[in-house]
């Protein structure tokens, strides 16, 4: 026999037990209705597998586990879901909760099931899972899952399992009757459970006071493979206890906050053995169990087989309830049970016994007096506590120290409340505690994720913001970069580099083309006025006709290169151009013919003529057109395609021809004025078909600013052939004294270099003329190309508006916004750049243009400054008023003053090249005084304004001051500026006389 | 005279070796930032409302660290105050709230069918509560809501609403015991059957 400890503690009230373990366990009857809770045990609730009208059969799964501490659900009985929804359940709080309803047809029919047939062939894995499945959940009180204590095997060692058949609280049982009447399934069970936790050694703790079932225990054991002793523990409440039970059977104490698997021991209760049994051996899910009802209240007090589910309504009639004398209806014992609200709640798997019990019986706590501090509780706490101490805690809501004083290692029995002499409800005020605890805890942990999913967002975010800011400025770089490119494939004169090369010919052959004309011109002007410097002149225009020329070659030869380059992709382009063009053009001269034809105009034979051509040519640019198409092969199309284009080209000159001629003869009617036109033509012609620029004699010719540096290598030049034609000739003279044979040859030669010479010389003078010519160009250029500029940026700031707008708002397509935005920036740029270097230009060439553009800029700038000073006095006023818009103001006031300063700057440049020119200055001489003049009257006038606020005290005084040291500045720089122009400043005009400091 | 010399050379000297290790111990074990705002950072509720008016629970830790009023926590109601308090040791004040009663916890609800799926509640939850995509219906995760009521105002259809909390059989707890009636001695046994007879 084991010896047999003692725990600390415990009470001794009436047993009474007597009243219902007399009558044998019987079936109770089946009832109409069960209502199915989904959560009966600790853990998360079942959710349900049958939908409401589904008829289900006894013992089908009706609600499966979810999450690790949960168990399924089954059909207690045959019938018909009716309601899944909440209802009453047994709970301390009264509430309801999810249930399954199901409306019994009374048939009882079972679903096809059968037990394992040798349950030890399975993996321990497999069995436990099985007894999840089957519903079983502790019986004891908790109705803690099983299958969880089952598992302790894996990680603990288990060399001892307690079966508890202590059953210490009064009143109840269901634990007695069910020994006596089925040991040989508890024995079942307990070999099913010791097969899983394989212990050393199995006790099965009974108190006492069940002689019978101490008996049956003990028969039953007899017949056992199993190391089983049955140990008799005095009765004690609490002595079935979990940790209680340990102590008295193994004289091994629990610590706290630890589950006695830490220790090596695993607790089972004898109802849940069966329950195991049942489910392994016969294939019966916990669907029924035993239930004590008893209380003074009811007839019969006894034991029922009761279906989960079953209503206590039900299990009280079935016991003869008298409903006058039931005062109170109590779930479980009396020492830890709970007073049910209504009698509508159903029976669970941990219901072990109802008490209907009349108010002598139990009699209505007295009133709680105050703790006389006698130590009661603290003699009979089973858990050794200081239940005083902790009732103070509790009270005072000094959970910190409660906790300290080990608060949770209460087990709620309710001894100390038992025997307390002042009645304080003391358990009341411990599970009070318990759950502010277990809510602050709770709150603290999710306070804490909260922080953490916070840290977490704002973290992202920040990643967010620097990837943006990074991809931002990758793509600004790109776009730099990108541009930068665009430059240097501009800047870098191989002929053989592709587009942008030819682009910049281009415009070199259309600059000389002007020049050609220009040259060609004066020389006739100079032929009409018979001028004397004739032959410079022509000399001059074949030059340049040379020069147009080479241009063209070189842009064709350019052209043809980027041909190669681009395998001939962007020729089919501008063949299909081509043959649209021509097209087009045809249908016009068609029309024009048809016109010409209704009106009966002569010239019509010439129109159809020319219709006809165009006919032709528009066919052979379609063809060129379709075989540059067909024929993409890289060598191939290049030749055709080079032809074709000229093809084209010739088609669309002719073609002008065609179309002025046809204008002419409609004009005038006569044929005679075509021909005659003709030599005009002719020389557009050639300056149509070389209307390319040239590249080495005149690579700045494209940009008015390069013809200096050009003129420096000419005269070298120029210089060089001069120098070699007097060497030439000295030496032909000496030939000729000497009589030498040679000499005549060396004349000739002389001649020759002569010519060089002159070629030279010419080539310079030329260019120094062009030089002066383009001189006067930038000025005219620059008005558009400030205009697009200010376009450029007009986009430039809408689009970056719109791009922050969108970004504040987080919407997606802000990226792509800020993209445009980006390259509208570099369009911007781009344009200011160009707009920057005409004005270089404009300013180097044309000193005489920008003190003309003086008072303009002047102007320019004033304005500015009025807008800035408008601007910023509007978003103070906002900022003032606190108003959503100020910041977007402040933004836009900075721009303007960027505007203004930009504007100062251009009039301070252009300014200082004023100066440079005086004289050209000067005629506005007159002009600045006056300004001067004005800008001092304000001043003054200002100052008399700003005095007399001053001297009133208004608010607005400080802001009049800034005023007038503004207009002042504005005074001073005036004066400047006529100072500069040459004026002379008279000494008593200074401001400084009229305003007091 | 070699005494007093010898017991001021002893003590300089000692006192230069406990400078030294007094100088090399605050270098070597420094505490880096402030230890007082993590533990006032733990006991905020950390719901992120900015009620307080500070941008998050942590910025408001460290303004109380810096002395600032330790009431203005509304979602965290007097228990927090008087944690701070306690934890500070100064007098706790009264909560700065509208309704000083206890906060009722509450969590976002979006009514599903209003929602247009504008995602400015989503970027206005501080933890990262509600899902949803633009033009797509939004919705909180029950679980991850902190109640902070941020997400209520920016929605531009007021289809937001606070849902008070229910008590679940899992959060329902045991009422603190009413103060007994404070009867003398004879009056024992009388309980509820004495104050019934009172109200009858």
């Amino acid at each position: 026999m084991t010896r047999v400890h003692a725990f600390h503690g415990g009470v001794h009230p009436p047993e009474n037990k007597r009243q219902s373990n007399g009558a044998p366990i019987r079936p109770a009857p089946i009832p109409p209705r069960l209502v199915l809770p989904l959560s009966q045990h600790i853990g998360a609730p079942a959710e349900p597998l049958v939908k409401v009208g589904d008829r289900v059969l006894k013992g089908q799964v009706i609600a499966e586990p979810i999450g690790r501490v949960s168990v399924s659900l089954h059909a207690p009985t045959s019938g018909t879901v009716t309601l899944i929804g909440p209802q009453p359940v047994p709970h301390a709080s009264g509430m309801e909760a999810n249930c399954i309803v199901i409306e019994t047809d009374g048939q009882d029919e079972w679903i096809e099931h059968a037990g394992l047939e040798d349950y030890k062939s399975y993996t321990k894995s497999e069995l436990i899972n099985y007894i999840r499945n089957y519903g079983i959940a502790g019986m004891g009180g908790a109705g803690f899952p099983t299958d969880v204590k089952l598992h302790l095997g894996d990680d603990h060692i288990v060399n001892t399992l307690i079966i508890n058949a202590a059953e210490c609280e009064p009143y109840i049982t269901a634990d007695d009757l069910l020994i006596r009447e089925r040991s040989d399934e508890i024995l079942g069970g307990i070999e099913v459970i010791a097969h899983l936790l394989n212990p050393s050694h199995i006790l099965i703790g009974i108190e006492d006071n069940k002689p019978q079932a101490i008996r049956a225990l003990e028969d039953a054991v007899r017949g056992c493979h199993l190391n089983i002793d049955v140990v008799v523990v005095p009765t004690k409440y609490p002595s079935g206890g979990e940790k209680q039970l340990v102590k008295l059977l193994t004289g091994v104490e629990v610590p706290s906050g630890k589950i006695p698997a830490d220790v090596g021991i695993v607790c089972q209760n004898v109802g849940t053995a069966s329950a195991i049994y049942r489910a392994v051996h016969r294939g019966e899910p916990l669907i029924s169990r035993i239930v004590t009802i008893t209380g003074d209240a009811v007839d019969q007090r006894h034991n029922l087989d009761v279906l989960i589910g079953t209503q206590y309504s039900e299990l009280l009639e079935a016991s003869g309830v008298r409903r006058d004398d039931l005062y109170r209806l109590v779930m479980g014992g009396p020492m830890m049970g709970f007073t049910m609200k209504s009698d509508a709640v159903p029976v669970v798997k941990t219901t072990n016994c109802i008490i209907a019990a009349t108010e002598e019986e139990m009699p209505p706590a007295p009133p709680a007096l105050n703790c006389i501090r006698c130590g009661m509780c603290e003699q009979v706490c089973p858990a050794e506590l200081l239940p005083q101490q902790l009732h103070w805690f509790a009270k005072g809501k000094e959970y910190d120290k409660a906790k300290h004083h080990n608060l949770f290692d209460c087990i709620e029995c309710g001894a100390c409340s038992y025997v307390c002499p002042s009645n304080i409800p003391l358990v009341q005020y411990y599970r009070n505690a318990k759950a502010e605890i277990r809510q602050e805890e709770a709150e603290k942990q999710k306070a804490e994720y909260a922080r953490m999913r916070f840290e977490a967002r704002q973290a992202r975010l920040e990643q967010e913001k620097i990837e943006k800011e990074l991809r931002r400025k990758a793509r600004a770089e790109e776009a730099a970069k990108a541009q930068a490119s665009k430059k240097d494939s501009a800047g870098a004169a191989k002929p053989a580099a592709a587009g942008g090369d030819v682009k910049t010919l281009k415009t070199a052959a259309a600059v000389a083309r002007t020049k050609l004309k220009k040259a060609e011109k004066a020389f006739e002007q100079a032929k009409e006025s018979g001028a004397d410097n004739l032959a410079e002149l022509e000399a001059a225009f074949n030059t340049a006709k040379q020069k147009a020329d080479a241009a063209q070659q070189k842009l064709e030869q350019a052209e043809k290169g980027g041909t190669v380059a681009a395998a001939g992709a962007p020729d089919i382009k501008a063949l299909k151009t081509a043959a649209a063009v021509a097209r087009t053009k045809l249908k016009k001269a068609q029309s024009a013919l048809k016109a010409a034809e209704e009106k009966g105009q002569d010239g019509i034979e010439q129109l159809r003529d020319t219709v006809k051509e165009l006919e032709a040519k528009a066919d052979a640019a379609q063809k060129a057109f379709d075989d540059a198409q067909a024929a993409p092969a890289p060598t191939a199309p290049v030749v055709d395609i080079k032809q074709l284009k000229t093809a084209a080209a010739v088609a669309r000159t002719k073609l002008k021809q065609a179309e002025k001629a046809l204008e002419k003869a409609q004009d005038s009617g006569e044929g005679d004025i075509a021909e005659l036109e003709a030599k005009v033509k002719e020389l557009e012609a050639k300056v149509d078909t070389t209307r390319k620029a040239f590249e080495e004699a005149e690579q700045g010719g494209s940009t008015p600013a390069k013809p200096a540096i050009d003129l420096a290598p000419l005269k070298e030049d120029m210089d060089k052939a001069l120098a070699k034609v007097e060497k030439a000739d000295a030496a032909a003279k000496a030939a000729e004294e000497k009589g030498l044979p040679t000499a005549e040859k060396m004349r000739a030669g002389v001649d020759k270099l002569r010519g060089k010479y002159e070629e030279a010389k010419k080539a310079y003078e030329d260019a120094e003329v062009q030089n002066a010519a383009a001189g006067g160009k930038p000025a005219i250029d620059l008005a558009p190309l400030k205009e697009d500029m200010d376009k450029a940026l007009a986009k430039v700031e809408k689009a970056d508006a719109a791009a922050k707008a969108a970004e504040e708002k987080g919407l997606p397509t802000a990226e792509k916004m800020r993209a445009g935005v980006d390259k509208l920036r570099g369009k911007y740029e781009e344009a200011k750049k160009a707009y920057e270097d005409a004005q270089a230009q404009n300013n180097a060439a044309t000193p005489a243009v920008s003190a003309v553009n003086l008072d303009e800029l002047k102007a320019d700038m004033d304005a500015a400054l009025a807008k800035v000073e408008k601007a910023d006095a509007a978003a103070k006023n906002a900022e003032e008023k606190g108003l959503p818009t100020a910041d977007k103001m402040r933004a836009g006031v900075d721009k303007l003053r960027g505007k203004y300063e930009e504007a100062k700057k251009t009039y301070e440049d252009a300014k200082a090249q004023g100066g440079a020119a005086v004289a050209a200055v000067a005629a506005n001489l007159d002009e600045l005084k006056a300004d001067m003049e004005a800008a001092l009257g304000k001043v003054q006038k200002a100052d008399v304004a700003a005095k007399n606020a001053e001297e009133k005290g208004l608010p607005t005084a400080e802001k009049m001051r800034a005023g007038v040291e503004k207009l002042r500045g504005k005074y001073e720089e005036a004066k400047q500026a006529y100072v500069a122009a040459g004026g002379t400043v008279d000494a008593d005009a200074k401001p400084d006389t009229v305003i007091v400091d | 005279m070699s005494a007093v010399l010898i017991a001021i050379i002893v003590l300089a000297l000692l006192a230069v070796a406990f400078g030294l290790l007094l100088g090399y111990a605050s270098v070597r074990f420094k505490v880096e930032g402030n230890p007082i705002v993590d533990q006032i950072d733990e006991l905020l509720p950390q719901t992120q409302c900015g009620q307080c008016g500070h941008p998050g629970c942590r910025p408001y830790a460290e303004a109380i660290a810096n002395g600032e009023a330790i009431n203005k926590c509304p979602p965290g109601g007097q228990s927090t105050v008087d944690a701070l308090a306690d934890l500070l040791d100064i007098e706790a004040p009264t909560l700065d709230a509208e309704d000083a009663g206890d906060p009722v916890k509450a969590v976002a609800y979006i009514r599903e069918d209003e929602c247009i799926g504008c995602t400015k509640c989503i970027q206005a939850c501080p933890v990262d509560a509600i899902l949803g995509a633009a033009k797509q219906m939004h919705t909180v995760i029950t679980s991850e809501c902190t109640g902070c009521d941020l997400c209520v105002e920016p929605c531009p259809v007021d289809c937001i609403d606070m849902v008070p909390i229910e008590t679940t059989l899992n959060t329902w707890k045991w009422d603190l015991p009413k103060p007994g009636v404070e009867l003398i001695a004879t009056d024992r046994g009388r309980g509820e059957a004495f104050e019934k007879g009172e109200a009858a």
